[in-house]
C-alpha cells in the first residue's frame, strides 16, 4: 500500500511533464478546446495530493522518494508537511483552472499549443520545488521554474520588450539560485545531512554555527530574488509582457511564493536569531511600501496588480522573519488569501484586456451591465483583498494585525507600514475591481461583451473560495492554516480566527486601514500623480540599473575576449608551447629536482641506435627542409622512429597507435597544405624563426628532462599488479591497455570520444566557411563552390 | 602519386586495410589492438582511396556521411553504457554473454560494442575532416 502510494506520487510529479508532450498535438488536433483534456493533468495531481490531507492535519510528515547517487547520499526524494502541501493545492488547482483560462484566452494564436506545453511544464518543476526533500532537487527544480518562466515570458517573443523581460527575469532569478545552491552546500558541510526533513533537527548547530551569516545571505540572495523583494522588485512588473495566464499564475500566485516558500521552511532552521528577525522584516516592510507606492503610480490594470504582488511578497517576508506568536498564522493565511484573490484579479485583467481590447484604467468604464459575472468576480476577490469580512482576506489581514501589534517601537513601526501598505493595496484592489465598470461607458478599441466560460470560470470559482474559506473557516483551518502555520513555525500552531468581527486592537487597525484606503481611491488620480512626481524625482531605478550591469558586463567580456582571443595562430601556438615550457621546467628548478645525468647503456644494440639514428635524421630534415612538404615527411619518418622505439620497449600498442597517427599526420598536414595555399617555403626572417626556435628547444628540453627524472624515480608497481590481477579476472581481456580505455575507464573514454566528434564537427564547419568566403570571392572560388554543393550532397 | 599501379591497387589496398581493421578491432581485447586504432586503419584506407580516385567515389562507396557515422559510433557507445542500467547496475558495467554460434561459444559483450563505438567514432570523425580539405581535382 505505502509503496504503491508513492508510486502514485511520483507518477503526480511526472504528469505536467507528460501532458506537456501531449500539449502540441492535442492542440493540433482539437485547438483551443485542447484546454479540456489538458486540464486534467493538474486536475488528477489536486486530487492526489487531496488525499494526503487526512494524514497532514493529523500532524504526520509524508515522505518518499528513490535513491538517485547514493555515494554521494543524493535522492529524488520528497517531503509532503502542512507548508507543502499547501502550495501543492494551490500550484494544481490553480494550474487546472489556468490551464482552461489559457484555452480561452489564446484561442486561435498559432503557437497555444507551445504555451499549453511550457505551463504544463513549469507547473512540473513548481510542485517538484515545493515538494522536494533532498537539496539537490530543491535546487534543480528551482531553476526549472526560472527557465521555464524565461520561456513563457518571452513567449511573445517578435516583441522587443518581452525578450528584454525574459531574460531580465532569467538572469535574476537564476542568479539567485546560484546564490540559493551556494547556501545549500554550506548548510550541507555544516550539518551533514542532504535533506530538508533531517535539516529540520539541526537547527541548534546550524545557527551557532560560524557560517550561519554566510548562510543566511546565501540563502537570503536566492529567496529574496525570486520573490522580488527590494531592490529586485523590478523584475516582477516587467514580466507582465507575458500573457496574462502566465502572469496570473506565475507572477502572483505560485513562482514569486518559491522564495517565501523556502524563508518559511528554512524558518524553524535558520530563524529566531536577531539578524533573521532584522532582516527579514526590513526588507519585507520596505518592499511593501515601495510596492504599494509604485502600484498607485501605475494606470495599467496588470502592472496595478503587478506592484502590489510585490507588496504582498513583502508582507509575507516581513511575518516570516518577524517571529512574533501570531506570525506563521498570519504568514499562513495571507499566502493562501493572496493566491486566491490575486489570481482571480489577474484573469480578470486579462479578461477585460481581451475582451475590451485595452487595459487602462482611464480609458475603461461602465462594463458592468456588459460583462456582469467578470464585474462580480472582481468585485469578490477586490472585497478578499481589501480585508473585509466575512471573507478570508479579512481573516489574514486580522491574524496580521493581531501578529504585529505589540508596545515595542519594532512593532509599532511594523503595524504602521502594514497598515499604510494594507490601505494602499486596498486602493488598487477597488481601483482595478469598480473603476472598469462603474461610471459612464467608454469607448474602446473592441466591442466588449461577456467573456466565453474558459475565461470566467476561473476567476469566479478563485473569488468563491476566497468567500467560503472565510464564511467556513471553522473547516478550513485544521485541514490548511494549522498545518500550514505549524510548518512555517516548526512547533505545533492552531489557527482560530473566524469572520465573526470581536472587538479588539487588530479590529480597530483593520477599520483604520479601511478608511485610509478609502480615502486614497477617492483621491486616486492625486496619489498617482503624487507618486508619478516621487518616482520621477528619484530617477534612477534598479530596473535601470540592471541595464547598466547588463551594458557594462556585455562591454568587459568583448574587451577580454578581444584580448585572449586575438585570432592569430601564432600567437595561440607560442602561448601554449611557452606555458608547457614554463610548467615543466620551472617545478624542476623550483624544487632542485634535476635528474642525473644518464650513462650510456652498455648493452645498446645496434638496432635500437639506428632507429634512435633515424629519428635525429628526421628532426635534422625537418630543420633543412627547403619546402614545407619535404618538412613534414621528414617529421613522418621522425615519428615512425619513435614508433619503432615503442615496439621495442615493450609497448606495441602504443606503438601502432603511433603509426597510425603519423600516416594520418602526414596527409592531412599535406592536405591542409594544399588546401590553405601556403608559401612552399617559410620566408620569414631570421629574427622571427629565433624566438619560435628557443621555445621549441625550451619545450623538448622541458619533456626530456622530465622523462629523464620520472624513470630515474622509484617505479610503484600497485597499478601494473591491479590490472595484472583483475584484466583477465574481471573484464574477461588479456590486454590490459584495451581493457583500461573500454572497461576499466570506460567512461573517460566516452568523454573522449564525444570531444573527437565534436572537434571534427568544429574542423568541418570551418573549412566550410573557408570554402564559402572562397566561393563568395568571385570566379577565382569556382571549383570551391562546386566543393561546397559536393559537401552539401551527402 | 597519381600513377597508374597506386590507381589500381588503391581498392584491394583499401578493402584490405578496412578487413584488417575490423581484424584489429576485434582482436583488441586479448592482444594489441582495439577500437581507437582500427579506427585509424580505417581512416588510412579510406583516406588512400581519397588519394588515388577523388573524393567523390569515397563518399559514394561510404553512403553516409562521415559525421552521421562518427554520430551512430557515439550513440552506440552510449547505448553500451545504458544497457547495464537495464540489467540493474551501474552506468557502463561490461555485460558478457556467450551464445554458441554453429558449436563454437561466442563471447559477446556491452564492451565489445562499445568498443565498435569508438571505432566509428574515430573513422567518421578523422574522414570526414580528410574529405574536407581534400581538393577535388586530386
Amino acid at each position: 500500500m505505502q509503496t504503491e502510494k508513492m508510486a502514485m506520487t511520483f507518477i503526480a510529479f511526472c504528469l505536467p511533464f507528460l501532458g506537456a508532450l501531449a500539449a502540441p498535438f492535442l492542440t493540433r488536433v482539437l485547438g483551443h478546446r485542447a484546454a479540456w483534456p489538458l486540464s486534467l493533468f493538474p486536475a488528477a495531481i489536486f486530487l492526489h495530493f487531496w488525499r494526503f490531507l487526512p494524514e497532514v492535519s493529523a500532524g504526520e510528515v509524508v515522505t518518499g522518494g528513490y535513491a538517485w547517487v547514493p555515494a554521494y547520499n543524493v535522492s529524488f526524494s520528497w517531503l509532503v508537511d502542512g507548508l507543502s502541501l499547501a502550495f501543492l493545492l494551490l500550484i494544481s488547482g490553480i494550474g487546472t483552472l489556468i490551464v482552461l483560462y489559457s484555452g480561452g484566452y489564446l484561442k486561435g494564436h498559432p503557437h497555444q499549443g507551445r504555451f499549453f506545453s511550457f505551463i504544463l511544464m513549469f507547473m512540473g518543476a513548481m510542485l517538484g520545488l515545493v515538494a522536494s526533500d533532498s537539496f539537490l532537487m530543491l535546487f534543480v527544480f528551482w531553476e526549472l521554474t526560472s527557465i521555464t518562466s524565461f520561456l513563457l515570458i518571452g513567449f511573445d517573443h517578435g516583441r522587443e520588450a518581452s525578450r528584454r523581460a525574459a531574460l531580465q527575469a532569467l538572469v535574476v532569478t537564476g542568479g539567485g539560485g546560484l546564490f540559493l545552491l551556494a547556501g545549500l552546500l554550506v548548510l550541507w558541510n555544516v550539518t551533514g545531512v542532504t535533506q530538508l526533513s533531517l535539516l529540520l533537527s539541526f537547527g541548534e548547530e546550524v545557527r551557532a554555527s560560524s557560517f550561519y551569516a554566510a548562510i543566511l545571505v546565501l540563502v537570503l540572495g536566492g529567496a529574496f530574488t525570486k520573490s522580488a523583494q527590494f531592490p529586485f522588485h523590478f523584475w516582477l512588473p516587467n514580466a507582465m509582457e507575458a500573457p496574462t495566464p502566465v502572469s496570473a499564475y506565475l507572477h502572483s500566485a505560485t513562482m514569486v511564493k518559491a522564495g517565501v516558500y523556502l524563508l518559511m521552511r528554512l524558518n524553524p532552521v535558520l530563524g529566531g536569531t536577531t539578524p533573521w528577525e532584522t532582516i527579514l522584516p526590513a526588507f519585507g516592510g520596505l518592499t511593501l511600501l515601495v510596492g504599494g507606492v509604485l502600484a498607485i503610480r501605475q494606470t495599467d490594470l496588470k502592472l496595478m496588480l503587478a506592484y502590489t504582488t510585490v507588496a504582498s511578497l513583502g508582507l509575507l517576508v516581513m511575518l516570516t522573519g518577524f517571529g512574533s506568536q501570531h506570525a506563521a498564522a498570519a504568514a499562513a493565511l495571507y499566502l493562501v488569501a493572496h493566491s486566491l484573490f490575486k489570481g482571480a484579479l489577474f484573469m480578470v485583467a486579462g479578461l477585460i484586456d481581451h475582451e475590451t481590447g485595452t487595459r487602462h484604467i482611464t480609458r475603461l468604464g461602465g462594463l458592468a451591465r456588459l460583462m456582469p459575472v467578470t464585474f462580480a468576480a472582481a468585485l469578490l476577490a477586490a472585497l478578499s483583498m481589501g480585508g473585509l469580512p466575512p471573507f478570508f482576506g479579512f481573516l489574514a489581514k486580522e491574524e496580521v494585525y493581531a501578529a504585529l501589534e505589540g508596545g515595542s517601537l519594532r512593532a509599532i513601526a511594523f503595524t504602521l507600514a502594514a497598515v499604510i501598505g494594507n490601505a494602499m493595496m486596498f486602493a488598487v484592489a477597488f481601483a482595478v475591481a469598480l473603476k472598469p465598470f462603474l461610471g459612464p461607458r467608454v469607448e474602446t478599441p473592441k466591442a466588449p461583451h461577456e467573456g466565453p466560460l474558459l475565461l470566467w470560470l476561473g476567476p469566479v470559482v478563485l473569488a468563491l473560495l476566497g468567500l467560503g474559506a472565510g464564511l467556513f473557516s471553522g473547516l478550513v483551518h485544521p485541514m490548511v492554516s494549522s498545518p500550514l502555520a505549524t510548518a512555517i513555525a516548526g512547533e505545533p500552531e492552531t489557527v482560530t480566527i473566524s469572520a465573526m468581527p470581536h472587538a479588539s486592537l487588530p479590529l480597530l487597525l483593520s477599520v483604520v486601514t479601511v478608511a485610509l484606503g478609502i480615502a486614497v481611491f477617492l483621491l486616486l488620480e492625486r496619489a498617482r500623480a503624487a507618486a508619478g512626481r516621487l518616482v520621477e524625482d528619484i530617477g534612477w531605478g534598479p530596473d535601470r540599473g540592471f541595464d547598466q550591469v547588463m551594458t557594462g558586463l556585455v562591454r568587459v567580456s568583448h574587451r577580454l575576449a578581444r584580448l585572449l582571443q586575438p585570432g592569430l595562430m601564432e600567437a595561440y601556438l607560442t602561448t601554449t608551447f611557452v606555458v608547457v615550457a614554463l610548467a615543466l621546467l620551472v617545478p624542476l628548478a623550483l624544487y632542485g629536482e634535476w635528474p642525473r645525468l644518464p650513462i650510456w647503456p652498455a648493452d645498446a644494440q645496434f638496432h635500437e641506435i639506428a632507429v634512435m639514428a633515424l629519428a635525429l635524421a628526421g628532426v635534422f630534415g625537418v630543420l633543412s627542409a627547403k619546402n614545407r612538404l619535404n618538412a613534414i615527411l621528414a617529421l613522418g619518418i621522425q615519428g615512425f622512429a619513435v614508433a619503432l622505439l615503442f615496439l621495442l620497449f615493450g609497448a606495441p600498442d602504443l606503438s601502432f597507435t603511433q603509426f597510425m597517427v603519423e600516416t594520418l599526420s602526414v596527409v592531412i598536414l599535406a592536405l591542409v597544405m594544399t588546401r590553405l595555399h601556403l608559401q612552399p617555403r617559410d620566408a620569414r626572417p631570421l629574427g622571427q624563426k629565433l624566438p619560435d626556435a628557443a621555445v621549441a628547444i625550451a619545450c623538448g628540453l622541458g619533456f626530456s628532462l622530465y622523462l629523464l627524472k620520472v624513470t630515474q624515480g622509484r617505479f610503484d608497481p600497485v597499478l601494473t599488479e591491479f590490472f595484472d590481477l583483475y584484466s583477465k579476472a574481471i573484464a574477461h581481456g588479456a590486454n590490459v591497455v584495451n581493457v583500461i580505455i573500454v572497461d576499466f575507464r570506460g567512461t573517460d573514454t566516452l568523454g573522449e570520444i564525444a570531444v573527437v566528434m565534436t572537434t571534427g564537427l568544429a574542423i568541418l564547419s570551418l573549412i566550410r566557411i573557408r570554402k564559402g568566403s572562397a566561393a563568395a570571392a568571385g570566379p577565382a572560388g569556382g571549383p570551391s563552390a562546386q566543393a561546397v554543393k559536393e559537401e552539401q550532397q551527402p | 602519386m597519381n600513377t597508374v599501379i597506386f590507381r589500381t591497387l588503391a581498392p584491394f589496398l583499401t578493402a584490405l586495410m578496412l578487413l584488417f581493421s575490423v581484424f584489429v578491432l576485434l582482436r583488441g581485447h586479448n592482444e594489441p589492438g582495439g577500437g581507437f586504432i582500427g579506427g585509424l586503419i580505417a581512416a588510412s584506407a579510406l583516406a588512400i582511396y581519397g588519394i588515388a580516385r577523388g573524393i567523390r567515389p569515397v563518399r559514394e562507396a561510404l553512403w553516409f556521411h562521415p559525421m552521421t557515422i562518427a554520430a551512430f559510433g557515439l550513440l552506440l557507445a552510449c547505448i553500451a553504457g545504458l544497457v547495464s542500467m537495464l540489467a540493474a547496475v551501474p552506468f557502463m558495467t561490461g555485460l558478457w554473454i556467450y551464445p554458441s554460434l554453429f558449436g563454437v561459444e561466442v563471447p559477446l559483450s556491452t564492451v565489445m560494442l562499445f568498443d565498435f563505438g569508438v571505432y566509428l567514432v574515430v573513422v567518421g570523425a578523422v574522414t570526414s575532416i580528410a574529405l574536407a580539405l581534400e581538393r577535388e581535382d586530386i
